[in-house]
């Protein structure tokens, strides 16, 4: 075990599947000589050459194009996109190509590649760096979407998209790149796609949440136990697929539920986790669920990023309106 | 403009004395895929087939190239190489099935590298980099070919495929089957460029200008252009100036946006007929060995339509099973649902009865 922050752990997972498996390459924007620009590749090239470490021309679709390609002919592609607010011209490669050819050939083709992208706000960048537009991944059919919200998961569900045999769009939270430090074992292990957590345990309420809110869901929950009250709270990892037993389990257990996201509000997948519970959990329910989100405005320029995002306080008021019905 | 014959079928330059088993090869599947096309307009318009893309003028294009490959090079296809992908071994009825409706004509069987088609345009240009990219990472002597039309080249995967084949080296073909309309705007509204075969310059590749009506000269050309892929000589822009001597696709009516005077020029340009008259200048082709082929592949056509229309109906699993390596809980459910829903389908008068809802 070693202490390392989320970056290693990326980092080690990458180097401890490329080392492991030579059809494992790496391609993106500045991902070699620089070790990308949040230094999550770095010392890769060194190590594995530039045959499988690609400083790729600039050029998403491209990029996403060429990772299929490699994944078609037997390779395990990792495509880096430097920030999620650049992965718009990948969609249609994503959604007309990668999650559909296993589908349409009837499995005689697939695609087992997997795209990095740093997501989110909060770390003051410049425009157009700091989206979180998971949903719209999530909405493709065929695609898997994992988002890990700490160091140990990270490499371990990294390790796992690596391995599997279908794409898998893996965000990272970039504003937790380097703020928790964690106990991460130096070997391989596997965190599985497709199911959540329950971080801590609680009967009062369930906070539901992933990635960059976990950290902000844990603060609120802290300061509700001060006063008393125990929430439960559930890191979904993985928004396609996604676990719903867990949140069953959960809200059948405490009737009451909060899902927060930083993504906008309308059409996010807070609203899938909500509109499944009103499916389901009718009778278990002793309040409406409730939302927190980001707003349905364009990720705001810095001075106004604290605004847009879900804080703790905003977690806490809903949690109270859920708990008072 | 490269070029072997003339549009009567006399040599332009000098005859590449290609076997004869070749040429005769050449002219089945240029016929095979004349009278499949043909055949699938009519199926289209009894409204036995969906909606279809004829590839009539354009098999020169198609099988002078598709020929000169071999079976372990990967073809990246677009959705009008009718030509090719036959040659490759990929049967008719699943060409006749895909334009049915029914996915399982995507099914390329196993030995065969061949994408199916690509309905959205350009997209398989960087795929086609990439899988290039992985022969020459392990070392092999193939390339990938990756066919295209002239609408193609205004979009974003063109110019960046081509620039990540030029960076990278990578053992590519690039085949723009130019037929000079892309629906209904002509290739002068695509791009100011002279001809499309000059952007190569820009991405520092080669580039070549062919006469796409004429099937020596295309296999030539794709022959060239692939022992210097496979030599580490760098991808091939290979512009095949041709002619859609029919509609877009079923859905389009040419006569909107194109004259008569202009279709009527290019099908005296017709590439089937200008082999066949080199074929006779040679003494290979004959009408009863004209005969033979069209009875063959009348035969073959017949064949692919009775088992494209006789297939077993699909199951609702399918939709569903092929998702993933695995079925994961969220489409089991959403299948059984569905299965539940077929199972006691029926109309109920009584709209009390209906229980709605998914589970």
């Amino acid at each position: 075990m070693t202490q390392m922050n989320m970056v290693e752990a990326i980092n080690s997972a990458l180097k401890a599947e490329m080392e492991k498996d030579e059809s494992v390459l790496i391609l993106g924007e500045d991902v070699g000589k620089d070790g990308g620009v949040f230094r999550v590749t770095d010392g890769l090239i060194q190590k594995f050459g530039e045959e499988r470490v690609i400083d790729s021309p600039l050029a998403e679709s491209g990029i996403v194009g060429f990772a299929i390609g490699l994944a078609l002919y037997g390779f395990k592609p990792i495509a880096e996109i430097q920030f999620m607010g650049f992965l718009w011209p990948c969609l249609d490669q994503l959604s007309s190509h990668a999650s559909r050819i296993r589908n349409r050939t009837w499995g005689r083709y697939s695609v087992p590649l997997v795209l990095r992208a740093p997501y989110g706000g909060g770390v003051r960048a410049l425009e157009h760096h700091a989206e979180s537009f998971e949903s719209i991944l999530a909405h493709i059919p065929g695609l898997k979407v994992a988002i890990p919200s700490n160091p140990y998961d990270a490499k371990g569900l990294l390790i796992a998209s690596i391995r599997d045999p279908d794409p898998v769009v893996f965000l990272e939270p970039k504003r937790l790149y380097r703020g928790i430090k964690e106990e991460v074992p130096e070997e391989d292990y596997v965190e599985e796609i497709g199911k959540a957590k329950v971080v801590v345990e609680g009967e009062d309420l369930t906070l539901v949440g992933w990635g960059s809110m976990i950290p902000k869901i844990l603060k609120a929950r802290d300061l509700m136990f001060e006063k008393g009250i125990r929430a439960e709270v559930i890191d979904i990892r993985s928004i396609s697929p996604y676990d719903y037993a867990t949140v069953h389990s959960s809200v059948e257990k405490t009737g009451r539920a909060v899902v927060i996201q930083e993504a906008p509000r309308t059409l996010g997948f807070a609203s899938e986790i909500i509109a499944r519970l009103n499916d389901n959990e009718m009778l278990n329910l002793k309040a409406p669920a409730f939302r927190v989100t980001g707003f349905d405005i364009p990720f705001p320029y810095y001075k106004m990023e604290h605004w847009a995002m879900p804080d703790v306080d905003r977690i806490i008021k809903a949690s109270r309106q859920v708990l008072k019905w | 403009m490269f070029q072997i014959l003339d549009i009567k079928g006399g040599l332009v330059s000098e005859d590449p004395d290609l076997d004869k088993e070749l040429l005769k090869e050449m002219y089945w599947w240029m016929v095979y895929a004349r009278m499949a096309d043909d055949k699938a307009l009519k199926l289209q318009r009894q409204g036995r087939m969906g909606t279809f893309p004829p590839t009539t003028g354009q098999e020169a294009a198609q099988v002078g190239s598709g020929l000169a490959l071999d079976k372990e090079d990967w073809v990246f296809p677009a959705f009008r190489e009718l030509g090719t992908y036959l040659l490759r071994g990929i049967p008719l009825e699943n060409m006749y099935l895909y334009f049915m409706g029914d996915v399982r004509g995507n099914i390329i069987p196993k030995n065969i590298n061949n994408l199916p088609m690509y309905v959205p345009v350009s997209t398989q240009i960087p795929q086609a980099v990439g899988a290039a990219y992985g022969m020459k990472l392990r070392n092999k002597k193939n390339a990938a070919v990756c066919y295209f039309g002239d609408g193609a080249t205004s979009k974003g995967d063109f110019s960046e495929g081509l620039n990540f084949a030029g960076v990278f080296n990578t053992p590519n073909i690039f085949i723009c089957q130019n037929n000079q309309w892309a629906i209904s705007v002509p290739r002068k509204k695509q791009t100011a460029s002279k001809t499309i075969a000059q952007k190569a310059i820009a991405y520092g590749i080669s580039g070549i200008l062919v006469d796409g009506n004429d099937v020596l000269a295309m296999h030539v050309a794709t022959k060239e252009a692939l022992e210097k892929a496979k030599k580490g000589e760098g991808p091939t822009l290979i512009e095949a100036f041709t002619y859609r001597l029919r509609m877009h696709t079923t859905a389009d009516d040419p006569t909107r946006y194109r004259s008569d005077e202009e279709l009527k020029e290019w099908e005296s340009r017709d590439p089937l007929i200008r082999f066949k008259n080199y074929l006779k200048n040679k003494g290979i082709w004959s009408e009863d060995w004209q005969k033979e082929l069209e009875t063959k592949a009348e035969e073959m056509i017949k064949k692919a339509i009775e088992k494209a229309e006789n297939i077993d109906p699909p199951n609702p699993e399918d939709m569903f099973i092929y998702m993933y390596s695995d079925i994961n809980p969220v489409l089991k459910e959403q299948l059984e649902y569905l299965k539940k829903m077929i199972s006691t389908k029926e109309i109920e008068e009584d709209s009390e009865k209906i229980e709605g809802g998914f589970p």
